[in-house]
């Protein structure tokens, strides 16, 4: 990232407010804790309104453009290949509960397990170059997964890995049914934006910060950066993967197109929408985008008409997102 | 064991010939995202979108035009050159000031309007287009193998556009102003170069090299929407191997890999599709700069 130039998500220094009810233990002022108390009673009350599958589509994506969010929006990394391990944890996941018989926690915990393992690969490869180069190889890495997927025999290949059973949750409370099935999705979102923000707030994600800003001089200061950047790979790539495994269960289906490159730019495009390196931004972006292709469904490829139209209208004229741009209104941090 | 090898090898050097053709766009396409790096600093994602625009120029030109392959060959990377310009003042020029991967995610958004656009229109199947009748006749005798003609032209015709390039940078008078304006465009302005039109036309003429790729493939693979969107992330791991610092060593890289690739569809076919990115990877790990990068 060249010195003079705009880093791509930095945010301008606000004062900042005490949190309510004690939220401040989790680290957000006091304008992110109305808004995490909003997104709460959204969570709970979403299923009754809306129709539940549908939810469930949109918390796997919040996570992921939440998980992905962690990597550009705080160290300042932007990964073209998130798909690898959004999709990766989808097979894994549906290969876990369909044919060693893994109760759903563990089936989604085995999603992460691959996408940490990925991410400490793919992020020990890419992490040796900066900037455009570190979008492109983590691109061609992902394109390389994506031929393993196309190749391998435990995938299914085009056809994909097929009616994966939700199972019982603990293998004692059945979650066939969607409503059932919401809650622990709920739950999974949950705990991951929840675990981002701890991370974010945390000294470590401090230091995350000081190498988006500027890593020579984070380095000058005697922190390996090439170590943080690895770790915050990591745990971007497994929760990427913990929501790629949740979507394979919601929809009892991993396909090819989890992990094709296409995936990698709508997971840029969700957060790039909601807002980089914002707290609520990415869940935004997610909301945005699932309910807009969940809209245009039949117009075929106009979908990715209008998307590549929305890619270049942020880019030009929006670029802190819909919630960076509600933030500088309401002169608050979000 | 060996004498095995050797038979497979002789076998397969076809393989490996016909692996040059791929190299030759390899090559091509990696060189104007090179010409486009090194002036605006900007990793044109839509180059591979423009690959398929050269493609489609050209079949529409015979198609709704009836102008043949030759004045395609030059006619279609002008219009896609053209619409680079356009492109490039409209959009990308407001980006220059800010951190550089928002040029990507821009000609990213690009590459999605151009694709989508071209499958509405002309759906995802590919369209034949026939190669000139100069270079459509019975193969050539290599000895070991019959080369079709049309296929030892692409290798030719990529070799001439790459050392033409490399020449007008290296060797002429505007190819020094635009080595200097990579190094230092504002001193170069101060000389009274007009460095925004420069790059400007750096961007066209990258976006043509791409066009001119897109025609030359034309009768090889089908002209489909998406035949730019799968080369171009290949040619992204190309350039992250040679680095983008030198001309020649992207044009060697391109031609290099395209061999492997070919040797490798003889050896290992299963491992084809992925031995460029497992390339890419061993030579970061040696060589973070790549082959030819300055680091």
């Amino acid at each position: 990232m060249a010195a003079g130039h705009a880093s791509i998500a930095a945010l301008p220094a606000l004062h900042e407010t005490p949190g309510l009810l004690g939220l401040s233990v989790l680290g957000f002022n006091r304008a992110q804790s109305i808004a995490f108390l909003a997104l709460l009673a959204a969570l709970i009350a979403g299923p009754f309104f809306l129709y539940p599958v549908f939810l469930m589509k949109l918390l796997c994506f919040a996570l992921f453009a939440c998980a992905f969010n962690l990597l550009i929006g705080y160290v300042g990394l932007l990964s073209f290949g998130h798909a690898m391990f959004f999709g990766m944890g989808g097979y894994v996941s549906a290969h876990a509960a369909k044919v060693w018989g893994f109760t759903p926690e563990l089936a989604i915990l085995a999603g992460g397990a691959i996408g940490a393992c990925l991410g400490v690969v793919a992020g020990w490869i890419a992490i040796r170059r900066q900037g455009i180069y570190f979008a492109m190889i983590t691109l061609a890495l992902a394109q390389m997964v994506f031929f393993v997927c196309l190749q391998a025999p435990f995938t299914g290949g085009e056809d994909g890995i097929q009616r994966v059973p939700r199972g019982s949750l603990f293998g004692l409370i059945d979650l066939s049914r969607d409503m059932s099935f919401y809650w622990l999705v709920a739950a999974v979102f949950l705990a991951g934006f929840l675990l981002i923000n701890r991370i974010v707030h945390s000294p470590f994600g401090q230091v995350l910060k000081a190498i988006r800003e500027n890593e020579p001089r984070a380095i000058s200061l005697g922190y390996r950066t090439d170590d943080y950047k690895l770790v915050a790979f990591t745990l971007s790539a497994t929760l990427a993967g913990i929501a790629g495994g949740t979507k394979a269960l919601v929809f009892g289906i991993a396909t090819l197109t989890d992990v094709y490159w296409a995936m990698s730019g709508e997971v840029v495009l969700m957060t790039l929408v909601g807002g980089l390196g914002t707290v609520f931004g990415p869940a935004m972006g997610a909301a945005v985008i699932v309910t807009m292709q969940n809209y245009l469904a039949e117009f075929g490829a106009w979908v990715t008409v209008i998307q590549g139209v929305i890619f270049v209208a942020c880019v030009l004229a929006f670029r802190a997102g819909v919630v960076g741009e509600l933030a500088r209104v309401l002169k608050v941090r979000l | 064991m060996l004498e095995d090898l050797l038979f497979q090898l002789e076998l397969g050097l076809p393989q490996v010939v016909l692996g040059l053709v791929n190299g030759a766009f390899y090559a091509l396409l990696s060189l104007g995202l090179a010409v486009i790096f090194g002036m605006l600093n900007v990793i044109n994602f839509a180059h591979g979108a423009q690959f398929m625009m050269g493609a489609f120029v050209a079949w529409m030109l015979l198609n709704y035009g009836g102008i043949g392959y030759w004045p395609a060959l030059i006619l279609a990377p002008l219009i896609v050159g053209a619409f680079g310009v356009v492109l490039e003042r409209t959009m990308i020029s407001r980006l220059y000031k800010l951190d550089h991967l928002y040029g990507l995610l821009l000609t990213f958004g690009m590459a999605l309007i151009i694709e989508g656009l071209f499958r509405n229109e002309f759906g995802s199947s590919g369209m034949p287009y026939s190669p000139p009748e100069i270079l459509s006749g019975p193969p050539i005798d290599l000895g070991f193998m019959f080369l079709p003609k049309y296929r030892l032209w692409v290798v030719v015709a990529a070799l001439v556009m790459s050392l033409t390039t490399w020449l007008v940078i290296e060797k002429t008078r505007l190819g020094a102003y635009l080595r200097a304006a990579t190094e230092n465009a504002a001193l170069v302005q101060a000389f009274g170069v007009n460095v925004p039109r420069m790059v400007t036309l750096t961007y066209a003429a990258g976006v043509a090299l791409a066009a001119f790729a897109g025609v030359l493939a034309a009768p090889i693979y089908s002209v489909n929407p998406q035949m730019g969107s799968s080369l171009i992330i290949v040619v992204f791991a190309v350039v992250v191997i040679g680095g983008m610092g030198s001309i020649l060593g992207s044009v060697v890289t391109g031609f290099g890999l395209g061999l492997v690739e070919g040797l490798t569809k003889v050896v290992y076919p299963e491992a084809s599709s992925t031995v460029i990115f497992v390339i890419m990877a061993i030579v970061l790990l040696a060589r973070p700069a790549g082959l030819f990068g300055r680091a």
